[in-house]
């Protein structure tokens, strides 16, 4: 055989444990996911001030939760994929820097429309709005890497170099902006998240951070899998075309 | 060491021939400055309000508008090639170029910068705030754009991805160094905003010749 | 010293173009590359410079992996591309200038000289036809004094008397005891050379 298989087409191990791993991830989800929104929209109590409207803040924190884990993740699985080399490693930083920029983007969008009831306006340059807004950026900087290089190899260096300079500058950014933040706005603005939160808040809460956490997850495990598939595929479609 | 101040002497050469690339960049500076009081309307007190942001804004344009040629020029006539299996340890070969990119399209920004400030009225104490910012803070924008160069160096549409690149993580540089200039025109201290831009320019001293080295040895093969 | 080249093998955007190349060099002794367009010549004097990692295999000099002894390689050999490395703002002296220092050698009068490059030492390489070029190109090479030469189309656009000159350069080098291996189109007629076909080792 021509091409180097060994590269793309010998994650069979992963295979096996994702294939493990899926349905859980899936059943997970779905429980996980009606029992939340359930707490979050029926049980959790209305906010005394804001009312109904409190409860976008259930979709919108875990949202920005996972956008910032799943950027460490990717962070992580690139320098793993940058010191040993290992393949899979590239493919699930690729496969789940999208799934990162929609939380970012559901981050974004919720906080703008919880906004509009609590500031009377839908953008506020809100610290932690504005920081949520940077790593869409980021995000969307790395996403176009991978786009731009024909070779996927070189492809998943670079990225994974931008993924670490990112991640070094996340906290900076996060940090300068908090500044910024002060410097401008003085604190009559409330922030996203009122001072304390009662565990009728918590809870549901960290359930739906779960059962985001869950849905990456599966999606994760679909998006590595169709990368490999789309690897193979290539890797035939290469070796179709020399045999010729 | 010797061979670095070489290679940085090169290019200062090159780029004195070839004023063009100067005077491109510092033309793009004073346009893009120009353009706010046409935008915004000529009351002074607002002038002198968005004056600092501005300035800080329109350098790292302008810094960014020369950023894809750091690498660009030497890839496409071989003389990278020929750098890299030198002596000079790539890390080198990238500090070098930063320096030089540094002084020949962001040095002539800071010297400008001060006329274009006073014509957007902002106070003594704003001006000397204003310089002494730009140039701590100006080598971190050399620093982290010579990551953003080396890894879109060859590319076709390189300079727009760059641009996405680039830009997010200049958001420190910027606030730290408008913050500076706010408290020195309000009469504060301005030192704890310049030792975070110093603080930031030397963490990008650490990771970008280091990362841009990566990027650009990947880039080459 | 010797150059050596062991079970290499090359691969680009995910094929694999050769592979299961060996070959070694002694004092005295130079390899033409040769193959069809594609079939990985360029890459291959790459990966001989250190500028590119095999995808298998190793390279070495005196024994030693070229990747991880970069060094004790790096003032071994000599790598002319078929770029030319010239900045058209300075003159043709002040780029012959530029790299020699760089690369820590100091014959530049007789660099010019070889390649009768005299007449043509304030020129702005700007303005330089492209046989002048590659004349300023490879008059690096007479300002090293590298024994390996690793050249990338060294005599393409010259005429009919520099690729004498250049001819004539190579076969003094070899009975220095230098080595060269290098990839041209045409048929230089050294006799002393061995013949490296790349299609016979293409996948």
């Amino acid at each position: 055989m021509a091409i180097d298989l060994h590269k793309y087409a010998n994650p069979k191990r992963f295979l096996a444990i994702t294939a493990a791993i899926y349905p859980w991830s899936v059943w997970l989800t779905v429980l996980l996911l009606v029992s939340g929104l359930y707490l979050s929209l029926f049980v959790a109590p209305p906010d005394y001030q804001q009312g109904d409207t409190v409860r976008i803040m259930f979709v919108h924190v875990p949202a920005a939760w996972m956008a910032l884990m799943i950027y460490t993740m990717m962070a992580v699985s690139s320098a793993v994929g940058l010191i040993w080399k290992h393949p899979v490693a590239d493919l699930t930083a690729k496969a789940a820097a999208p799934i990162g920029a929609c939380f970012t983007f559901l981050a974004l969008v919720t906080g703008s429309l919880w906004g509009q009831p609590m500031w009377g306006t839908f953008w506020v340059w809100d610290a932690r709005l504005t920081s949520m807004l940077i790593l869409f950026f980021l995000y969307l900087g790395y996403m176009a890497v991978w786009e731009s290089f024909d070779d996927p190899a070189k492809a998943a260096k670079a990225a994974a170099i931008l993924a670490l300079v990112g991640v070094v500058n996340v906290p900076i950014i996060r940090f300068s902006v908090d500044w910024w933040n002060t410097l401008h706005q003085p604190a009559s603005v409330a922030t996203m998240s009122g001072p304390k939160i009662h565990s009728s808040i918590l809870i549901p809460l960290l359930v739906m951070g779960l059962a985001y956490t869950a849905f990456f997850v599966m999606v994760l495990i679909i998006r590595v899998k169709a990368e490999i598939l789309q690897r193979r595929l290539r890797v035939l479609q290469v070796s179709e075309l020399r045999e010729r | 060491m010797k061979r670095f101040f070489r290679l940085i002497l090169r290019d200062l050469t090159l780029a004195a021939r070839q004023g063009s690339a100067v005077t491109l960049s510092l033309s793009f500076f004073v346009i893009v400055v120009v353009l706010f009081p046409l935008g915004v309307g000529p009351e002074l007190s607002v002038l002198a309000r968005i004056g600092p942001g501005v300035l800080w804004v329109a350098a790292l344009l302008s810094c960014l508008l020369t950023l894809d040629r750091m690498f660009q020029a030497d890839f496409e006539d071989g003389s990278l090639d020929l750098l890299m299996i030198g002596p000079l340890p790539t890390e080198m070969i990238v500090l070098a170029k930063v320096i030089a990119h540094w002084l020949t399209s962001i040095l002539p920004l800071i010297v400008i910068a001060p006329i274009l400030a006073l014509s957007l009225s902002i106070p003594g104490d704003g001006v000397l705030a204003l310089t002494t910012a730009l140039l701590v803070g100006t080598p971190t924008l050399s620093l982290i754009g010579a990551v953003g160069a080396a890894l879109t160096m060859g590319m076709r549409r390189g300079g727009v991805l760059l641009s996405l690149l680039v830009l997010p993580l200049y958001i420190p540089v910027l606030i730290f160094g408008v913050a500076a200039v706010d408290a020195a025109i309000a009469l504060l201290p301005m030192t704890p905003h310049l030792l975070l831009l110093g603080g930031v320019s030397l963490g990008a001293l650490v990771v970008g010749p280091v990362a841009a080295a990566a990027a650009l040895r990947l880039s080459l093969s | 010293m010797r150059f050596s080249v062991q079970n290499l093998a090359c691969q680009r955007a995910d094929q694999l173009i050769f592979e299961g190349l060996s070959f070694a060099l002694g004092p005295g002794e130079a390899i033409w590359v040769q193959g069809r367009n594609g079939a990985g010549k360029s890459s291959l004097l790459r990966i001989c410079a250190g500028l590119l990692r095999p995808h298998a295999g190793g390279v070495a000099w005196a024994d030693e992996d070229i990747f991880t002894e970069s060094d004790r390689y790096q003032g071994a050999f000599h790598y002319v591309g078929h770029q030319d490395a010239l900045k058209p703002a300075l003159t043709v002296s002040e780029n012959i200038k530029f790299w020699a220092a760089y690369h820590g050698h100091s014959d530049i009068e007789t660099a010019l000289a070889e390649f009768e490059l005299a007449p043509l030492r304030d020129t702005p390489a700007g303005i330089l036809s492209q046989g002048q070029k590659k004349r300023t190109n490879l008059a690096r090479l007479a300002a090293s004094s590298a024994p390996l030469w690793i050249l990338d189309e060294p005599v393409s656009a010259l005429d009919k008397h520099f690729i004498a000159l250049f001819k004539e350069k190579l076969l003094r080098h070899l009975a220095g005891g230098g080595m060269a291996i290098f990839a041209t189109h045409q048929d230089l007629g050294i006799d002393q050379v061995r013949r490296l076909n790349l299609d016979e080792v293409a996948v």
